[in-house]
């Protein structure tokens, strides 16, 4: 019991009419994890999010919670998770006290001993006695993950949770998941947010129009991408020549601040040495790695199943998901 | 953001579920918190008081319907008049007014998934939230009979009562079969809200709800004025609001009421049956 995954999710499938919102994704959060669920707008974050918490049945697949599956265990299958998806919504006529006690009386066992300790952690004490109606959207995210807390879970399955914070509530947030997660708390966490997701997460998936594009290490997936250099010369036009002639140089790239490309180490030393026998002044050439955001864009908006090598994807999987359609065609079907 | 909750323990024992039970208190606390609750229940007040208003204002009484003509002889007669006008509105709309929110008003606020996300099943919250809303009409109920037999106590004593059959009810056994009455008049209106209650369910949105479960009240009861429908009269549950008249009968005629409980249960089984399997297998957006 207790070795199996925190999530498991098996070839989810959800379609809405003719969008297939969530297109065969296979995702393992293993405890311990604080794991990243990327995808721009309509990825189909959301909609995976709530099969696993039994919102919403898969049109085929499966997904256990440590072992559970909603489908056939009900709300067993949430022993031991909490979270939310998309804004967390409470009754507004009660008050923010009222709204914990309702949901910690469904809980059952202790839920309800934590909730003063749970306003305290998100700051909402002195505001327990306002009717949740009153609330701003910063208040009610807060109220949210107060509402998670009471659970005690070993699992946090968080939607965005900073989405409509001030950028102090953001850094509240932030560092309160990093604290979670360092007690031992696993948690999935859906964002676009890449600054959130760098610091915070050790494994991400990258989806986009319902397909996984990556699963793996964050610091892998950042890897992948080394091998690329920036360089900047006396003379860019006359180093492009003679980069583009060169062996070993790939992916050869000019704009205003220089020139970048892929190469070895090697190839990049001898290019270093047919500038200066040039006369070309080399003024830097640094090797440098994306930034998770690059990889994001790179991944999101490109080829569906792009040139990188992603680690967790495997290679029949990825031609399959090519094969089917791709995110433009689906765009269109959305349109 | 401070500190974090609480220590967590490693080793966790199988939690405690709620009951339904406790969804059901928690669902009484709900509706004890929302404006149309209080506007259901003073209708269910205001409306005898009118009545009896109207009565000390005029100098006829409503002498075509049966107890009409001894409301001014004793209160006894007030909330049972009082019964026999409601059902053609008054009853459905306060019925529908909170059957028929029930369930949507979740929609509507988008709290669903906060309560489906926690150790209680979808059948338990189902079954909690059919239990408030009976307990409501329930409510509504007794408010009305007990302000119109107060009223008319107040204004005309508690004489005894004159049955069906023309024999004289003393004042004691008279309000026993008063609430023996609303009793049966309770079984009609658990259909009403067993169709709101669906209505509820499946369309998600209160208003469609209300009106829709009003529609189909008053189209049962054109369908029994019909002449040329008369066959049907029996089997709609418009008809089956009179039949707590055979409790002031002498002897008791049980027959309109058995009648009435199985006509309203073919009414209100299959509708509860259809609201349960739909809130089930729903899938939970928002
Ligand atoms: N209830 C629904 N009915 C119809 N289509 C839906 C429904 N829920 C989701 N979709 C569609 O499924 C796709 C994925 O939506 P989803 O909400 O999961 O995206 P997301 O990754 O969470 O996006 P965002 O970052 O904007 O929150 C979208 O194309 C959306 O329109
Ligand atoms: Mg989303």
């Amino acid at each position: 019991m207790s070795a199996a995954p925190a999530v498991e999710a098996r070839a989810l499938v959800k379609r809405y009419g003719r969008i297939t919102a969530v297109d065969h994704v296979d995702l393992t959060v293993k405890a311990g994890d604080v794991y990243g669920y990327l995808g721009p707008n309509g990825a189909g974050k959301t909609t995976t999010l709530r099969m696993m918490l039994g919102l919403i049945t898969p049109d085929a697949g499966t997904v256990k919670l440590f072992g559970r599956d909603p489908l056939v265990d009900g709300v067993r299958a949430l022993d031991g998770v909490a979270g939310f998806v998309e804004a967390p919504r409470f009754y507004p006529y009660l008050n923010g006290r009222k709204n914990l006690e309702l949901v910690a009386a469904l809980d059952g066992g202790d839920a309800a001993s934590r909730i003063d300790a749970a306003l305290d952690t998100v700051e909402l004490a002195d505001r327990a006695r306002d009717k949740v109606g009153g609330y701003s959207h910063g208040m009610r995210q807060r109220l949210g993950l107060a509402g998670a807390l009471l659970r005690d879970p070993r699992l946090l399955i968080l939607d965005e949770p900073a989405t409509g914070l001030d950028p102090g509530g953001m850094r509240d947030m932030r560092l309160l998941i990093r604290r979670l997660a360092d007690q031992g708390m696993t948690v999935l966490l859906s964002s676009h947010l890449m600054a959130e997701v760098e610091e915070l997460c050790d494994r991400v998936v990258i989806i986009s129009s319902g397909r996984v594009r990556y699963e793996g290490a964050l610091d892998e997936l950042i890897a992948t991408t080394a091998g690329r250099y920036e360089l900047r010369t006396t003379d860019d036009e006359r180093a492009q020549q003679i980069a583009a002639a060169q062996r070993g140089i790939g992916d050869l790239e000019r704009d205003a601040r220089g020139l970048t490309f892929a190469a070895g180490e090697r190839a990049a030393t001898a290019l270093s040495i047919a500038l200066g026998e040039a006369g070309v002044g080399i003024a830097a050439l640094v090797p440098r790695t994306a930034t998770l955001e690059e990889l994001f864009f790179r991944m999101t908006e490109e080829a569906p199943a792009g040139d990188l090598a992603p680690a967790g994807v495997s290679n029949d999987r990825r031609s399959a998901t090519t094969d089917r359609h791709t995110p433009r065609a689906e765009e269109e079907v959305r349109a | 953001m401070s500190t974090v909750a609480a220590p967590r323990t490693v080793e966790r024992r199988e939690h405690k579920h709620p009951g339904v039970g406790t969804v059901y208190a928690w669902e009484l606390r709900k509706l004890r918190s929302q404006k149309r609750t209080y506007l259901g229940l003073g209708a269910a007040a205001l409306v005898p008081l009118i009545f009896v208003i109207a009565l000390l204002s005029s100098s006829g009484g409503p002498d075509e319907v049966p107890f009409g003509r001894y409301v001014k002889e004793t209160g006894l007669a007030v909330p049972l008049v009082g019964l026999l006008f409601s059902s053609v509105w008054l009853f459905p709309l306060i019925t529908s007014l909170v059957a028929g929110d029930i369930v949507s008003s979740e929609d509507n606020h988008g709290t669903l998934k906060t309560i489906l996300t926690r150790s209680t099943e979808r059948w338990q919250i189902f079954v909690a939230k059919l239990l408030a809303a009976l307990t409501y009409v329930f409510a509504a109920l007794v408010v009305f009979v007990s302000v119109g037999l107060v009223l008319g106590g107040t204004f005309w004593g508690f004489d005894p009562l004159t049955s069906l059959s023309g024999t004289q009810i003393p004042a004691g056994r008279g309000m026993l079969l008063i609430g023996a009455s609303a009793l049966a008049y309770f079984i009609p209106l658990i259909a009403i809200a067993a169709i709101a209650f669906l209505l509820s369910t499946v369309t998600h949105n209160s208003a469609a709800a209300v009106v829709g479960t009003l529609i189909l009240s008053f189209m049962m009861q054109l369908l029994a004025i019909i002449s040329g429908l008369d066959f049907m009269a029996p089997y709609l549950l418009s008809e089956q609001f009179d039949a707590w008249q055979g409790l002031l009968r002498d002897p008791t005629d049980w027959a309109p009421i058995t009648h009435a409980a199985w006509v309203s249960a073919c009414y209100a089984v299959p509708a509860v049956l259809w609201a349960f399997l739909a809130f089930l297998r729903r899938d939970v957006a928002g």
